[in-house]
This record gives structure tokens, sequence and C-alpha cells, in this order.
């Protein structure tokens, strides 16, 4: 019998994958690289069994991204003090606006007025934009990503003359951005690892301009009471040259300034050596994580003349590297966290001394300007953003059904949180600055498109809560607004 | 809106001039109540002009608490306007007891007292007759003040002045305020009347202040006592006015710039910048967001318009020598001085404080761009 002409055989072109390590994460790059477009990554509609096998080698999950849990209470909060004939509404396109807020420690007014008689020290104060892109450290963002959001702030600051700042995250600053012009819109952060200040401190007397702020992390929304997390597949040459470590190991911050025990400690030592350090001319101000204890560091902060102001990151901040129970279950809310404190300022008549920042969670549905300014609203100097500016600025896939959430080990699809060229040029630094700049300009519009209406224009709205209501009659009760139906 | 009307004279007038000018603007009210603030006044008051005069709304009841709250402090009457006034009061406006107006005689002990302390137990004084008749709702307080008359009721502003016989020449007085118009964004109390009234300074509103709850708390939170009340949104400007001046030691041009400061590139160019910076961002809780028109009165006697940033409420002044009137409207002036030159008048803007001195010779305008005189 003759040979076959034809022989047929299975050939398998994918060895499939079954560990947990390999799972697919949603990042839809299967859909980009298909010549036929004949693959996409559809969630299952039951809960994935995945959860209970991610812990291999002992290790519980760990990944970046989001809180994984959608609505929350700033999308219920409505704007309802609506003027109409006593006083007219303004036209958000045309009316002039100053919505403008201060970073700084500012004095009452009786004593401003003697120390500028007298010249006495007058704390330092930044007028700034309200909205500022939140700390995410150069290392958890990919150069790409770090430069597009630095371009895109310098434009609005040069171009637009807005005056936004980005916050640099745990992690230093490139040499060169210390020695520009471009620091002054820069915050420095300053975290329980202290990377990157080594660089920072010698760069010291080469600044031409003394950076915006300096923020001294004690805790983050994502993390709440965790350190720092950069995990070793991010740490490459140049991340570990900036920081001052070894390549390719984990770093992970102590959940706490291993020489600061108490929040005196903190403000004596670290706030006060930081003003030091510039020559008492930059504010100095510490961010926590939302917390119940909240009000116990700000009546420390409001009893010492340095601190520059508080930064609150409530519990739906998402960016940073964290462990998956830290994320999903630890942290407050940011509203009440926001609400008590300015009441609490209110009661000492210190509202106007101390500038609250709120994050966690701001625009996570889209909603950024409403969400921000039912923050200001509630008593919030500004609001800082940090997943937003991925989703918006960089196409972040992330959503609050946890797709994709990778950033921890540098395999961003998108190239935003990657440390692989492979990857990270897949982010065109030129687009992220012009989404930077898109970003602003439409919250900016929105933001009047929200106050005109209600009659503000002179001033940033803070504390302007009658103008809130919702429609949850123990949330008006709590949050002390207006319980409207 | 409200309709607001002051006049500042040489000669004394009775308060029917600014209820007639008032009256005159009645399309731009609703008459639904009225506010008159008389100071520098004549007749049997010109004789003393350091008694303090507490002005108010009495029950009979009331009345006898008062007597004997005074009485214990050591109080005398000096000097006393009985209103008489009809059992049926005219429609819209309530039943009163007793309309009164009387001046007294200091306590001896407090002969020693410095103007300071004086000035502040005047205040205490008319806060605690405040509370005790929020109480028992037996007395209403305007004012406890050298001077000054204030007289504050519901309803049609001519019918209450008919009602309660305003034209007498015990009332006459050079400087008059007058507002027409009850408060309608909040409850109607007559402590939300214009003009309102602390330690010599007044002002009365037109336009609401959307700012007013933030700076509410800020005032609340100075720790002052007479930051309290704030049934009504213009109440704060008064205030305000009193911080810039008694708390902050800075003269009436600098409460534009409290009020409503200079953009940043405006502040930038300004010959006080650094000065105004601190000012604005130490002030900052007190930035109002009008729209508002604010006419104010001083305790020498000076009287001043201000608009808000916005410049949405209409305000304009004019007179001659000897006598000049702010209006909300022109018919409104017209009525009050129709022989000036009406090329003079003048309808402060945005950066505008326009000031009648106590001399009543000209009418000074401030611009928020000019280099502030308290500093050079």
């Amino acid at each position: 019998m003759d040979a076959p002409t034809s022989v047929y055989k299975a050939y398998y072109g994918i060895r499939q994958k079954t560990d947990p390590a390999y799972k697919c994460v949603g990042c839809a790059m299967c859909n980009m690289v298909c010549p036929n477009d004949a693959i996409t990554p559809i969630c299952g509609d039951e809960a994935d069994k995945l959860r209970y096998h991610i812990d291999r080698g002992g290790q519980p999950r760990r990944r970046g991204g989001r809180r994984n849990v959608a609505g929350g209470i700033l999308d219920r909060l409505k704007f309802i003090r609506i003027s109409m004939l006593t006083d007219p509404a303004l036209d958000a396109g045309r009316h002039e606006f100053e919505l403008r807020t201060l970073l700084g420690r500012v004095l009452p007014p009786e004593e401003n007025l003697k120390f500028l008689r007298t010249n006495g020290w007058i704390p330092p104060v930044r007028e700034i934009y309200p909205l500022i892109i939140g700390s995410m450290s150069f290392g958890a963002l990919s150069p790409t990503m770090w430069e597009g959001l630095q371009m895109g702030v310098a434009y609005l600051n040069e171009e637009l003359g807005m005056p936004v700042r980005v916050c640099t995250g745990e992690g230093g600053c490139p040499p060169r951005l210390l020695r520009s012009r471009f620091l002054k819109y820069v915050i420095l952060q300053i975290a329980s690892g202290y990377f990157g200040w080594d660089e920072i401190i010698h760069a010291i007397p080469e600044m031409k301009e003394d950076p915006c702020a300096i923020e001294i992390k004690y805790g983050q929304g994502a993390k709440p009471g965790d350190g720092g997390l950069l995990m070793w597949y991010k740490v490459n040459q140049l991340i570990a040259a900036i920081r001052g470590v070894p390549t390719g190991i984990n770093l992970p911050s102590p959940p706490t300034h291993q020489t600061q025990y108490s929040i005196e400690e903190s403000v004596a030592k670290m706030i006060q050596s930081m003003y030091m350090a510039w020559g008492f001319r930059v504010p100095v101000y510490p961010k926590i994580s939302g917390t119940s204890t909240a009000l116990a560091v700000l009546n420390n902060l409001t009893r010492n003349p340095y601190a520059a102001g508080l930064a609150i990151d409530g519990e739906d901040g998402g960016t940073g590297a964290a462990y998956n129970v830290s994320m999903n279950h630890m942290g407050h809310p940011i509203a009440t966290n926001i609400r008590d404190s300015y009441l609490n300022l209110v009661a000492l008549g210190m509202q106007n001394q101390v500038p609250l920042f709120a994050g966690g969670g701001v625009g996570k549905t889209g909603n950024l300007a409403a969400n921000a300014a039912a923050l200001i609203m509630l008593g919030a100097s500004g609001v800082q953003i940090g997943k937003y500016i991925m989703q918006a600025a960089a196409g972040c896939l992330g959503s609050e059904s946890d797709r994709c959430n990778i950033c921890n080990i540098g395999l961003c699809p998108k190239g935003i949180t990657s440390q692989d060229p492979r990857l990270y040029r897949r982010l065109d630094v030129e687009d992220v600055a012009q989404r930077v700049v898109d970003v602003f300009l439409s919250f900016d519009t929105e933001l009047k498109k929200i106050v005109a209406p209600l009659g503000r224009s002179t001033s940033l709205p803070i504390g302007m809560s009658d103008a809130l209501g919702i429609d949850d009659y123990d949330a008006a009760q709590r949050l002390q607004i207006k319980y409207v139906v | 809106m409200c309709r607001l009307f002051s006049i500042t004279s040489k000669e004394p007038l009775s308060p029917m001039v600014a209820l007639e000018a008032l009256d005159v603007m009645r399309e731009g009210h609703d008459c639904s109540g009225v506010g008159i603030f008389l100071r520098d006044l004549s007749g049997p008051f010109e004789e003393m002009k350091d008694a303090p005069i507490l002005s108010g709304i009495f029950s009979e009841k009331g009345l006898r608490r008062l007597d004997s709250f005074m009485m214990d402090i050591g109080f005398m009457t000096k000097y006393k306007i009985t209103i008489k006034v009809p059992k049926q009061p005219p429609p819209g406006v309530p039943k009163r007891d007793i309309y009164l107006i009387r001046a007294y005689e200091y306590p001896e002990e407090w002969d020693d007292l410095s103007q300071e302390a004086l000035y502040d137990r005047l205040l205490e004084i008319r806060l605690q007759l405040r509370l005790m008749g929020e109480e028992k709702n037996d007395m209403i307080v305007f004012s406890f003040w050298p001077d000054v008359i204030m007289i504050k009721e519901i309803g049609d502003p001519m019918l209450v002045a008919e009602h309660l016989k305003l034209d007498r020449k015990e009332l006459h007085a050079r400087v008059i305020m007058a507002q027409g118009r009850q408060n309608t964004n909040y409850a109607i109390t007559l402590y939300a009347c214009h003009p309102f009234f602390i330690q010599g300074y007044s002002t009365m509103t037109n336009g609401e202040n959307t700012a007013f709850i933030p700076i509410k708390a800020y005032l609340e939170s100075r720790g002052f006592p007479g930051y309290m009340g704030y049934q009504s949104d213009s109440e704060v400007l008064t205030h305000i006015l009193h911080y810039t001046i008694k708390k902050l030691g800075l003269g009436i041009e600098a409460y534009k710039h409290i009020i409503t400061p200079l953009q940043d590139g405006a502040l930038q160019e300004h010959p006080d910048a650094i000065f105004l910076k601190n000012l604005k961002q130490t002030c900052r809780q007190l930035i109002i967001d009008g729209p508002n028109c604010v006419i104010g009165c001083m305790p020498d006697h000076s009287v001043f318009m201000v608009q808000d940033r916005k410049k949405l409420r209409p305000g304009v002044v004019g007179g001659k020598p000897g006598i000049y009137a702010f209006a909300s409207e022109i018919c409104g002036l017209d009525a009050a001085i129709p022989n000036r030159d009406k090329n003079r008048d003048f309808q402060p803007m945005h950066l505008d404080t326009a000031i009648v001195g106590p001399e009543r010779q000209e009418v000074k305008i401030w611009n928020q761009s000019d280099p502030l005189p308290l500093l050079h």
C-alpha cells in the first residue's frame, strides 16, 4: 500500500498555561495583535475562582490599580444652590473666574499684618491650581509617563498660565529636573524609605528654583498604614541610580518613618528640618491616609506654626503597589475625613490657616470636576488625583472590576507603570503631555460650569456646604449638608 | 432686589426724605419691610451725643424686664421718644406694644473705663438684651450706641412710616440710611432686616452674598462676641467692615481689598503688591462673591458705597456740597436732591469705593488700583 499523500497532525500553537501566575489580566493586547481581530478578553459572568489560588508560594496577592469598588458617596453629592433671580447665575464661558487655592501655612490676619510691619517670618504660601497631580513616583511610573506628566504640567504653567503642580512620589527626582526651572512646578515627596533624597539634598545648592513644596508621606490611600512597595521587577539601573539603591531588589518602605513615632516628633524633626533645608522658603506638609485618627494629626499640626497643610488620601486611592487586602479593606472614606477635619478647623478658627487636600478615588467614575468641587465645598482646599490621570492621559486599562491591575510587576500593557523599554515605548511622551493639558482644560471648564450657577467666581468655594445636598438622610446629617429628595 | 438709599446732609433731615426716595424706587423692591439708620442726630439728641441710645421693639412685659435689667447695671434714662401707635396696625404690619428709642446715662462705675472698654460693654449689653428677648420673645434690639437710632419693621415702608409717625422733629438726622425689603433668602425676622449695626459701623446691602456660609463660619470663629446673628447673608458685610477697621487696624480703602481682592495680574502691578497679596491670602475666607452693592456708614459719619467684583447691582452717588446721597437708582437720587449737577453723578464700578466724608463737601472716588493711603 502506498504511503498516504496527506498526513494530518494536531499542532499545538499555543501551549496553554493554567498557572494563576499567567492569568489573563484583560489587557487586550491579544486583541491588538490578532490579525483577524478574532480574540477579545471577555470577563466571565461568574466571579472568578482564581482568587482562591493566587497565593502560590504563600504570597498573598499584591497588585497595583484601584480598590475595585464601584460607586462611592462623591458621585451622590449634588450641587443644589442654583442662583436664580436673587443673584444671577454667571456665564461659565465668559465671566472672569479666579479659581486658585493656597498651599502653605497662612497666618491669621492680625499676625500676618503684624509680621509684615515688623519684618517677621511669614511662612511661604503658594497660589496653585486646586487640582494637583498626586504623588506617583519615578519608578512606579515609566520614564515616558513621568516625562509626559512633567511636560504637560510645564505647558499648563508656561503657556496657559494655570499654576498646576505635580508631586514626585517617593522615588526621588531626575537630576536634570532638580536643576531646571521646572522644579517650581514640582512637589517633592519624602517618605519613609527616603529614596532619592541623597540626590535631592546634593542638588539643593544647584537648584535654580525652589520646589513648590515638600510633601512628607506618612500614608497613602492604596495601602493605609503600610509603606511603599516598589517591586524588584521595576528596579532597573536608572531607577536604582535615582533612588540610590542596588538594582533588581524589592524596595519596601517601612510603614512609618523610623525616627518618628509621634506627630509631635514628626513635626519637630521633619517639617522643620525640611523648612531649614530650603531656607524657610518652601512649604512642607504631611500626607496621611484617610483614618479615623486624622483629627489627632490635624490638631497637632494646628499647634505648630510650620505645618503648611494636610493631605488626606481616602480609601479609594488606588495608585501604588499594595497587598490586595490593604487595597480592598483598609482605609477611611475621604468625604467624612475631609468634612470632619474642616469643621474641626472651623471650631478652632483656623480654616484658612491649614489647607486640606483631599485624594482617593476622586473622579473614579469619570466625574472628576463634580467630585473635586464636592470635596472643595466640604472643606478641601484642593484635590489630588493619581489613577484618574493615568486613565485619562495614558489610557490605563484598569477598571473597578479588577481588570489588569498589574502596575506593580512592571508589565503594564500600556507602558504607564513599566520600566521595560519594550513596554514603555508604547507610550508617546507628547501624547501624554497633550492629554494632561486636555484634562486640565476640560476640568477647568467643568469646574466653572459648577461654580458659575452657584454664583461663585471671585474665589474657590471652600467650605460652601450650603451648596451641597444628598438623597441620603444619614449621610446628610453626617456631613452636615442638606438632605434632598 | 432690595433698594437702598442713604443721605448725608449738613442740615438735619427727616427720615421721610429717605423713605420717599425708597418709594420712588419701589419698582425695584417688594415693599415687604423697612429698616432705617439715623446718625448725627439733631433735636433733643443733639445735646447728648455721648449718651448711648437703645433702639428696639418691646412688649409691655419685655419693657419691664428691660427696665429692671438696665437699672441693675446702673443705667438711668436720660431721654426717650415715645412712639404711640394706633391699636390697629396697617395691613402687613405686625402689632407691637412699644417702639423704643431711649437715651441712657452711663452707670457711675463706668466713668473710669477707657472708650474701648466702654464700647465693648455696650455691645455686650445689646447682645445680652437680644438673647433675653429671643428667649421670651418680648424684645428685639437693633442698636445700643451713642448718637445712633435704628428703626425696623415688616410691612410697606410708607405705611410703616405713617403708622410710626416717623416724620417728627426728634428723629431728624444728618446721616440717614434706609432699605426697603424684608429678607427673602432666609426666615422673615427683623434681625435679618438691613441696615446691620455693630459698634458704630453700619452697612446695608443689595444683592446676595453667595459666599455667605464660609464667611459666617469664619467670623463666628474669630472669638468676638459681636460676630453672631447672621439671619441674613448681608450681615457679614457689616462685620467684615468692623473686622477690617477695628481688628486689623486698616482703613476703609482696605475693605474693598478684603471683600473682593484684585486678581493676580492686577495685584502684581499694584504699588502695594506685597501687602495686598498678604491681605488677600490671609483674609481669603472673607472674600464675598456677590453680586452686592454695599452702602455703609462709619463712626466718623462718612458714608460710602462699594460694589463687588461682578458689579451686577445698581448704585449711584450724587449731590452737591453740603448734601450727598447714595441710591440704588437715579430716580431715588432725583427725588431726594433734584437740583444737583447730574453730570457729576457717579456710579461706582467693580474697582471703586465712593466715599463722602464727614465734611460733606465732595465724593471721593477711591480706585482699588490706587496706592493705599494708609501705607504711605
